[in-house]
């Protein structure tokens, strides 16, 4: 009985939490049929919606995969002073609540804020546009890459990157040929989590949308608006993209690096 | 190509790694950097290879001062303690590493890494990944990388400091076997004199961030300049001011008169050798090293009076 108490604790605990809202939504989702769900998925909405967000997703992944290795790059390798503090500084944003980085762009980037004049005098639209979208975006997902090669970093060490040196690599030589594919998978992960929180966000997207919208927005939307069926198809598939990009990644993965 | 090192220093915060060292090494030799652990054999060894910055001090090799020169642009082959393989490539991409950055003619490097790979007795595991590998074939390979890339001078650091004890036997052979077919100068840090010893015609015994004392090996074994060195490069007897080597303590079974007498408390048989220990009747404690030839003559066991005095014996001043 004891053998089998964690597993059950365990096994129990995951299925109430987690397989037990996934299931709800897709028996919702298909309980009139399939038809329902193309509808609502091909409205006009739902697919500007998801344009939005996948507008928001493909610029902000980018930009913190890039800048996430940089900072894990300089966290591990460089000496500065104050490294402690930006070690510490880079995981803000996971313990920030959302609607605070909503708030604090609003209050930034909105009349009276510091970078107001700034763009506005160029007539350049921050707030309720894209731009702050995309700004909050990266904001919520900018700790995932950092977060992930910092400790895959340490673990390698500098040694393979010393006898690439002394080989006569360069500096970008040795970050392509040798750092990056040690860190390759931390990257890989990272990247994911990066790209699920950008799809995923809502707090602080909502603040500074405005009339602009992204598919979570698109669910609390038709919620509101009585639209179950399109609320729930949005919900399906973005539930179903994660499913899919873990699928993915548990497959790419080589084994010996899973165990 | 020859080293050398003109009065450097280097700290780590407060602490002197390397205190004004000067060094020659010659063009083709094989030199040993010696010492215990924190004496500053690596530091000085990765100042040559430009992995460290030297705070004052010059380095030169072959002649041209590289003091302010990087890693890459000195043209240096290093061995690393713990292998630094890299891990994702094969055996052959590892080897082929430094020659694919020099964008060699790819005819070349399939040449020069197909005759590598068999200098180091590595040519069945092209295909494998460092993984795969034993340590000492790691090691091997990590050799045959560095010596790809014709380097001016080969830096190895405690290059077989993480194998168990038969394969660095045989590597240390190896290692100088080929070292007298490739000529290449080379400058190897170790903290087992016996390693020092048996590998290089220069031994560069370092303590403390200072050279104690530079020389053969047979030189720094018969004429040490001072205790540090007398006790380093082997097993020796402190008696009063005088140190005697375990091999010089003569045994007899009958007194004589320059002879003392001591009491055998212990008798080690080590194979061809048998250590005694031994208290003389004015309690100081010395150890002899005999032959088991010797041993059987004296019929040595515990608890057996024997008469002792020191062949030879080196007072410093």
């Amino acid at each position: 009985m004891r053998r089998y108490g964690v597993r059950t604790v365990g096994l129990g605990y995951l299925a109430i939490v987690l397989a037990g809202p996934l299931s709800m939504i897709f028996w919702k989702t298909f309980e009139h049929g399939f038809s329902p769900f193309w509808h609502a998925l091909t409205d006009a909405e739902s697919i500007h919606a998801f344009e939005n967000t996948l507008l928001i997703t493909a610029i902000a992944v980018p930009l913190n995969t890039v800048f996430g290795i940089a900072c894990a790059l300089a966290i591990v390798r460089k000496h500065f002073p104050g490294k402690g503090f930006v070690n510490a500084f880079v995981d803000l944003p996971l313990a920030l609540s959302p609607v605070v980085v909503g708030l604090s762009l609003y209050l930034l980037y909105g009349r009276g804020g510091w970078f107001y004049g700034v763009f506005a005098g160029h007539g350049i639209q921050i707030l309720f546009s894209l731009p702050a979208m995309v700004i909050a975006s990266v904001f919520v997902s900018l700790p995932f890459v950092a977060r992930e090669v910092v400790p895959t970093l340490r673990e390698i060490g500098d040694e393979q990157e010393q006898a690439a040196h002394t080989l006569g690599a360069s500096g970008w030589q040795t970050f392509w040929r040798i750092t990056l594919p040690a860190i390759r998978w931390a990257v890989i992960y990272g990247v994911v989590l990066t790209t699920a929180r950008c799809l995923g966000e809502y707090g602080a997207v909502s603040i500074v949308a405005g009339f602009k919208t992204t598919a979570t927005l698109q669910v609390q939307d038709d919620y509101e608006n009585f639209n179950l069926a399109g609320a729930y198809a949005i919900s399906l598939l973005l539930a179903a993209i994660a499913v899919l990009v873990l699928v993915a990644m548990m497959l790419a993965k080589p084994k010996e690096e899973t165990a | 190509m020859s080293i050398s090192v003109r009065n450097v220093t280097k700290r780590f915060g407060d602490y002197v790694a390397l205190d004004d060292v000067s060094l020659d090494v010659e063009t083709g030799s094989l030199t040993a950097l010696l010492g215990p652990s924190g004496g500053g054999k690596s530091t000085l060894l990765r100042v040559i290879a430009g992995l460290e910055q030297p705070d004052a001090g010059e380095v030169s090799i072959s002649d041209e001062d590289v003091t302010s020169h990087t890693p890459q642009q000195r043209g240096v082959g290093f061995v690393f303690q713990h292998y630094a393989a890299f891990k994702h490539m094969t055996v052959w991409d590892n080897v082929a590493f430094g020659l694919k950055i020099r964008k060699r003619p790819r005819t070349e490097i399939r040449e020069r890494v197909g005759k590598l790979l068999e200098l180091v007795q590595l040519d069945g595991f092209a295909k494998r990944y460092p993984a795969q590998l034993s340590g000492g074939q790691r090691q091997r390979m990590g050799l045959a990388r560095a010596l790809a890339v014709d380097p001016k001078v080969l830096l190895l650091d405690e290059p077989f400091g993480a194998l168990d004890a038969r394969v660095r036997k045989e590597l240390r052979a190896w290692l100088r076997r080929l070292h007298d077919e490739t000529h290449t100068t080379t400058v190897i840090v170790t903290h087992d004199q016996e390693e020092a010893m048996e590998v290089a015609d220069q031994v560069v015994l370092m303590n403390g961030g200072r050279i104690e004392q530079v020389g053969g090996p047979r030189e720094l074994y018969e004429h040490p300049t001072n205790a540090f060195v007398m006790s380093f490069v082997g097993p020796v007897n402190r008696v009063g001011d005088a140190f005697i080597r375990p091999h010089d303590v003569e045994l007899a079974l009958e007194p004589n008169g320059s002879t003392q007498e001591a009491m055998v408390e212990r008798v080690v048989h080590l194979g061809f050798e048998v250590r005694a220990e031994l208290v003389r009747d004015d309690g100081e404690r010395l150890t002899a090293q005999l032959s088991r030839d010797e041993a059987r003559e004296l019929e040595l066991e515990a608890g057996q009076i024997v008469y002792v005095r020191p062949t030879r014996q080196t007072v410093f001043s």
